[in-house]
């Protein structure tokens, strides 16, 4: 299982990239935290999930 | 009349405690965005007496900024930067401000960002505010990133709070109220969350990392 801000998701072995696909995130308004580090956007589509990762998906809103 | 250096350094330390008082004097705190969270928090650290604010923001004052955020009509038209820069002078005179009338991109921001302790992000457009995120997460792995997301609208304040993401990553807000849904901001409520970025910079400083 792999944990995506705090609920435990089935996506193992998908990449960063397909997670925020699949969840209908637009991947230029994100930060990505895996594991407590941050994930470089160029590593979105190499960066593989596995079992006991646990990842926060930080989406942006606008305002400010 | 001003007051001497040495009285408002004074006048800090007697409320804040010397030792943190001299920590906040040797902090250089980056701004990035100078509308309603990015004027609301540079005041806020201009008060508090951290020794230097670089303030980065392209456009100029204009009279639907008023609302919310820290300027005058008799600013209009003024470069952001600028025209907060004259304010903060005036609430902290012996604070050291750098003000850049320039867009933030991926080319520039190595440069600009260089030597500052921590970048509070204060954009108003969700990319924006991605962009230099991980920009500076990426390519500074020794600062701290301080960034806000979710103040429109009128929901609670109690909604607005600070988490923290990775060991230098903390984000204000309360992470889903877009302006473009919402169609509102209010000073309040930004005010709200740049008072929680102002104050989680101040912990930083202070070596209190929890958010």
């Amino acid at each position: 299982m792999v944990k995506v801000n705090g609920s435990e998701t089935s996506l193992d072995g998908k990449t960063v990239s397909e997670l925020l696909a699949e969840n209908g995130y637009d991947p230029k308004r994100v930060a990505v935290e895996l594991n407590l580090d941050i994930v470089p956007k160029s590593q979105y589509d190499s960066t593989v999930l596995k079992d006991g990762d646990s990842v926060e998906v930080v989406s942006f809103v606008g305002g400010g | 009349m001003i007051p001497s250096r040495e009285d408002m350094y004074d006048a800090l330390a007697a409320r804040h405690g010397s030792e943190l008082q001299n920590k906040l004097s040797e902090t250089k705190v980056a701004v990035c965005g100078l509308g309603g969270l990015g004027s609301n928090v540079s005041v806020h650290l201009a008060r508090a007496g951290v020794g230097e604010l670089m303030l980065f923001d392209m456009d100029k004052v204009d009279i639907s900024n008023l609302h919310r955020q820290q300027y005058f009509p008799d600013q209009l038209g003024q470069p952001k930067a600028a025209a907060l820069a004259q304010t903060l002078g005036r609430i902290a005179p012996y604070c050291k401000i750098t003000a850049r009338e320039v867009k933030l991109n991926e080319d520039n921001m190595a440069e600009l960002l260089k030597g500052c302790h921590i970048v509070c992000e204060c954009f108003d457009k969700a990319e924006q505010k991605a962009m230099l995120v991980n920009f500076v997460l990426e390519n500074f792995p020794d600062k701290y990133m301080v960034a806000a997301s979710g103040m429109a609208g009128i929901s609670s304040a109690n909604e607005i709070c600070t988490k923290r993401i990775t060991e230098r990553f903390y984000i204000c807000g309360d992470g889903h109220t877009d302006v473009n849904e919402a169609g509102t901001l209010f000073a309040s409520r930004v005010a709200v969350c740049a008072a929680h970025q102002a104050n989680m910079v101040i912990r930083i400083i202070a070596g209190e990392y929890k958010p």
